[in-house]
């Protein structure tokens, strides 16, 4: 092993709209032997994709790199000629973007993109270019690798396009590869298959690489050293054993503890359902988006409904709450039967039900205050004013935790987990029986999710409200669930208690689904995949992922 | 007002003269709107500090009189044509379904005629009376409006906040007024000075064609049309009102590509 | 490719139909309105004598509809009616006419289309730079200005000062085109002013915005050349919003021509649309109008149909 990569006190700046330029990287030092795996791992704003990228010399628009050293087998890159540079990209370092379907091209054929580095460099002709590029489909598992790179980009899945790009960055033999959170726009049972076939391909060809991501379980999985970082700055280095089993950083364990939140509460006597959906069947156009769904709510529990994209879970929602009424089948609320459609819905009705969103950013108008926000439902269910309207603001803003002081504030000026507090503060104005959580905490950081979580089991607890939590997250699931419902291109395939569905005897999608889901610990990808092997050695069903 | 550039100082002064003029050219005038009161085409003169037109008229005591007329036309047009468009767009983009899909047909009709060529069928029978023009151009610049409002109040009317305000039962009007057309102000700000532009060089071209404003009523494309001959007697006389509305224009359309600036950098920021 | 051939398909039922309407529109722009069409013609003071002639002339005695059907299946012919105001046949007034406007536009594109497309990639390239600066403030100045004031201007300074070209730019049959083409060279120019300055600014939003997108700083980290990310990388995706642009410039071409052929008194289709409505020439405002909104219709047409071809996602589609 010989060093490759030695990043020494990098720091890098951004500029937006004119104003002073800030640091973004404050000082990152960082060495990177031959073939080994380095994982960057951060949440948003820690600045590793800016690291990722100086890897190969370059900085996006609104960013440069301002000071310190990079360096690639001695060579430095920071300053160095633009034509120098070029000659480097792509062949001794090369990148994996996050959205496949954006990196690619829409306009030339899969092959031409994939060779186009080996060959424009001078290092293949086209034809043995071409011979690699489908050598490396097969090793990526890629279906029909002979005719594959013949379709053009958007002809074929995302989880497939991840996938050539990998071994778009691997044809010209690059010593370093950039990841930079290449599974995370995937579903979960299409992650698996995606991080495995990286996960060999590099081992097999000896690549090094900077791993970037957000999710310290996926990470583990493939990476010989992690390193933490925050703001920019470094948190924690350390091999992937020492960073997973014995952090040392209180942030680092934030991060490995995450999603800790365990319930214990008393299941109450199930009676009337809060909520009850009953054989609903609902089409958009001629599409069947849910075919017979059957779900309960139990009073003050929380019924999770699970799925990957496509499984008609956010259709449900809709359906709940009259936005798209079903072509057949009842909801009802305490017994009570709700008109399919919202505008035949009584006030009182749509009080009782409320929805939040999975972004904040959107859920709130940029125009009004906080004290708009909330106080709206406030005088339009209840005939709140003035004063005493005011009172009831701050009184909620205080059981969601945030200060008083916020009433007076826009959206534009709170922070994304302050934004989804407003939102439940909203959604507590209506004094609800049930509500709707759609996705609430995805578009959150893990530590902030775990927050909003926590809240909303407390509010629950003292308000004895229902939830109907819509996620493709099982970790959240299993922190705050009552029950679960499993879904499936649009019909239930499962569901019951949590413990019922948690444990096996599963049925082969939430097998899937469930084995699928990332788990903090070294060794969990290989041992699943060898599982899986074995249990269809001995002729069990297992289901694959729909994207091989 | 962070970001501010020379060129739009530049915009808003040009802007806040021609609205002084416009308010208080008449009161200024040294003599009567189409009072005779010199030679035809005079040079400048401390009598005539623009000249004499063809007719033997003050320019400077037109150029006056006509910057009331061409932009207060121009400005009713455009309100007008805002108060139509906006209504309708914002209308079909959150009532949608057939409302919708009804007003887009139509309005893509009437836009796949030029707006010009239109108003030239339209006033071979009408009277080019005041009131027709404005009605003419505003009704024919609404499309334009149209389209925009409507995408605009689109991208607004699926955002969360929409919704939540349509599940809590509000009404259409709150919707419309308090969810949706706070957030489409700032590009819609922009349109208006756009649609001012479009129907004040529309008006003048117009009238430069004699078929807007008659004579003797004084505005600035038909001064150009009246004076158009010195121009071969090297005389610059057609070129001054002309001038004052390229400059109008100029200045608004600075401010326009400010405020698109501004707006489209906030909407990213956000 | 069947499905491209639908979409195109598609397009051209689509066009047919808006040109349907439009003739309709025309039609009744002029015969519909409020009031009395003969008296609008001939203003408050005619006899009824007069009255009655032209609306025996108009045929106005009979239905809207039946009087619609026949001038569409006439225009259809190339038959356009007569001129109410010299009696003469509008198809041989127009022919001449017809041929100079498209003249006119024609050279006008000719010299428009390439330099805003060079301007335009130019100011893209260096965007943000004091090059671009300037483009961006000579091209808005250029299009806030009324084309007779660009005519005039011009005329100002080459045909009075300079004695350069002629500022009446006439033309007659027999002419040779290099003459011809110096007879028009200042509303040529004009026109080309006003349509490199809209067509520059949308080409530079249209690169700009393709420049902006993943797979351009996907081919930079791949280290392929500039000139490569250009030519090979944005180009063929840049193709179908650019031509787009200039075919929706073609369009706005012949619309402008209406004003510059009144400055420079040019023998065309505008002039002849101009005097037909101070004259009140109904059958000739009519005939002018359909050939004007036809060539519109159509080009905007032909925009749509190739940006279609020249879009990669729908060309293979799934």
């Amino acid at each position: 092993m010989s060093l490759l990569l030695e990043i020494s006190d990098l720091r890098i700046q951004g500029q937006s709209e004119g104003r002073d330029w800030v640091e973004l990287v404050k000082g990152i030092s960082l060495e990177l032997e031959t073939g080994e795996v380095l994982g960057l791992i951060g949440e948003s704003g820690a600045g590793k994709s800016t690291i990722g990228l100086s890897a190969l010399g370059y900085a996006r628009e609104g960013c440069r790199l301002a000071a310190g050293s990079i360096r690639l087998n001695g060579e430095e890159l920071l300053g160095a000629a633009h034509e120098r540079l070029r000659e480097i990209r792509g062949v001794r370092v090369a990148y994996v973007a996050q959205s496949a379907a954006a990196a690619f091209n829409p306009a030339h054929r899969l092959n031409a993109q994939v060779t186009e580095a080996a060959v424009r460099h001078g290092i293949m002709a086209a034809e043995p270019a071409l011979a690699e590029a489908k050598r490396l489909y097969a090793k990526l598992r890629l279906p029909d690798p002979d005719r594959f790179g013949e379709r053009y980009p958007h002809q074929v899945s995302g989880g497939q396009l991840q996938r050539a790009m990998t071994a778009m960055a691997m044809v010209a033999r690059p010593q370093l590869i950039v990841f930079d959170e290449p599974t995370t726009a995937l579903d979960v049972t299409t992650q698996i298959e995606v991080l495995a076939a990286i996960k060999d391909a590099i081992r097999d060809e000896g690549t090094a690489a900077l791993y970037i991501t957000h999710d310290l379980a996926v990470v583990a999985q493939i990476a010989d050293r992690i390193m933490v970082l925050r703001y920019g700055e470094l948190v924690e280095e350390g091999p992937t054993r020492q960073i997973l089993y014995e952090p040392q950083a209180d942030y680092t364990r934030a991060l490995v503890n995450v999603r800790r939140v365990e319930l214990n509460k008393e299941h109450h006597a199930s009676g009337l359902a809060a909520a009850e959906v009953e054989g609903v069947t609902a089409l958009y156009g001629q599409f069947v988006a849910l075919k017979d769904i059957s779900v309960r709510v139990e009073p003050s529990t929380t019924l999770a409904v699970v799925g990957e994209s496509g499984s008609g879970k956010s259709t449900l929602a809709r359906v709940i709450t009259g936005l798209l009424p079903p072509t057949t089948g009842e909801i009802r609320l305490r017994g009570e039967r709700l008109p399919a459609r919202l505008k035949d819905r009584t006030k009182d009705q749509l009080r009782r039900l409320q929805l939040i969103y999975q972004m904040p950013d959107v859920a709130l108008n940029p125009r009004q205050t906080i004290e708009e926000i909330i106080g709206r439902p406030l005088s339009f269910y209840f005939g709140r004013r003035g004063q005493e309207r005011r009172r009831r603001v701050e009184e909620l803003l205080d059981s969601v935790e945030l200060p008083k002081a916020f009433a007076r504030r826009y959206p534009s000026e709170l922070s994304g987990g302050q934004k989804q507090r407003v939102c439940i503060a909203r959604a507590l104005a209506a004094e609800p029986e049930v509500i709707i959580c759609d996705e609430v905490t995805s578009a959150l950081d893990a530590q902030v999710a775990d927050g909003v979580l926590r809240l909303l089991l407390r509010l629950q607890a003292e308000t004895e409200m229902s939830y109907l939590f819509i996620t493709h997250d099982l970790a959240t699931v299993k922190a705050i669930a009552d029950s679960i419902v499993v879904m499936h291109q649009g019909r239930v395939v499962e569901q019951g208690a949590k413990h019922e569905v948690l444990s096996p005897p599963h049925d082969p999608y939430t097998e899937l689904l469930l084995s699928s889901v990332p788990e903090m610990e070294i060794g969990w990808l290989d041992r699943t995949l060898a599982g899986r092997a074995a249990k269809k050695s001995r002729g069990e069903l297992v289901l694959d992922s729909a994207d091989r | 007002m962070r970001g501010i550039s020379v060129s739009t100082i530049v915009g808003f002064a040009i802007i806040l003269l021609f609205a002084l003029t416009a308010l208080f050219g008449p009161l200024l005038a040294p003599y009567g709107e189409s009072e005779v009161v010199g030679d035809v085409w005079e040079p400048f003169s401390a009598q005539f500090p623009l000249g004499t037109d063809s007719l033997g008229r003050d320019v400077l005591t037109r150029l006056l009189y006509g910057a009331s007329r061409t932009i207060g036309v121009a400005l009713a047009a455009a309100l007008l044509s805002f108060a139509i468009g906006m209504s309708l767009g914002f209308l079909a983009a959150v009532v949608g379904g057939w409302i919708d899909h009804a007003l887009s047909r139509a309005i893509d009709i009437l836009m796949a005629i030029p707006t010009l060529i239109f108003a030239l069928v339209v006033l071979s029978v009408l009277p080019p009376s005041v009131i027709v023009l404005v009605l003419v151009i505003a009704i024919l610049d609404s499309t334009r409006v149209f389209r925009l409002s409507r995408a605009v109040a689109m991208d607004v009317a699926v955002m969360d906040f929409v919704e939540v305000a349509r599940l809590r039962g509000e009404r259409l009007g709150w919707v419309i007024t308090r969810e949706v057309l706070p957030n489409t102000l700032p590009p819609l700000i922009a349109e208006f000075g756009l649609r001012f532009c479009f129907a004040f060089l529309f008006l003048s071209s117009l009238s430069f064609l004699g078929l807007g404003i008659q004579p003797p009523a004084a505005d600035w494309g038909g001064m150009v049309r009246d004076n158009a001959n010195a121009i071969s007697f090297g005389l610059i006389v057609p070129l001054i009102p002309a001038a004052a509305i390229a400059i109008l224009t100029i200045g608004v359309n600075l401010v326009v590509d400010w405020q698109l600036r501004r707006s489209s950098t906030a909407r990213r920021r956000a | 490719m069947s499905g491209l051939l639908r979409l195109i398909a598609q397009r051209l039922a689509l066009g047919i139909g808006t040109l349907f309407v439009v003739s309709v529109l025309i039609f009744a722009g002029t015969q519909l309105l409020p009031g009395d069409v003969a008296q609008a013609i001939l203003g408050q003071s005619a006899t009824p004598v007069a009255v009655a002639a032209i609306r025996k002339d108009l045929n106005l005695d009979r239905p809207a509809v039946v009087r619609y059907g026949e001038w569409l299946g006439h225009s259809l012919e190339g038959e356009l009616g007569t001129s109410l105001a010299n009696r003469e046949p509008i198809t041989q007034m127009i022919s001449g006419r017809l041929g100079n406007t498209l003249f006119l536009a024609a050279a006008a594109a000719l010299v428009a289309v390439p330099v805003a497309i060079l301007l335009g990639l130019v100011a893209a390239r260096f965007r943000e730079t004091w090059l671009d600066k300037t483009i961006s403030i000579v091209t808005l100045s250029a299009i806030s200005m009324p084309e007779f004031f660009i005519g005039y201007i011009l005329i100002f300074i080459f045909a009075v000062k300079l004695l350069w070209a002629p500022s009446i730019a006439s033309v007659y049959e027999g002419m040779g085109l290099g003459e011809k083409l110096g007879a028009v060279a200042l509303p040529v120019a004009t026109l080309a002013l006003v349509v490199i300055a809209h067509m520059m600014r949308m080409t530079r939003a249209a690169v700009i915005n393709v420049m902006a997108s993943p797979y351009i700083e996907m081919a930079e980290l791949k280290g392929v050349s500039r000139s490569r990310i250009i030519f090979r990388h944005a180009l063929p995706n840049a193709l179908s919003p650019i031509i787009n642009v200039v075919v929706l410039n073609l369009a706005y071409l012949v619309v402008g021509v209406v004003v510059v052929e009144v400055v420079f008194v040019y023998p065309g289709m505008g002039q002849l649309m101009v005097d037909a409505v101070a004259k009140r020439d109904v059958p000739v405002v009519q005939a002018c109008g359909l050939i004007f909104a036809a060539t519109y219709v159509l080009l905007n047409l032909t925009a749509d149909i190739l940006s279609i071809v020249a879009n990669p996602r729908l060309r293979h589609p799934r």
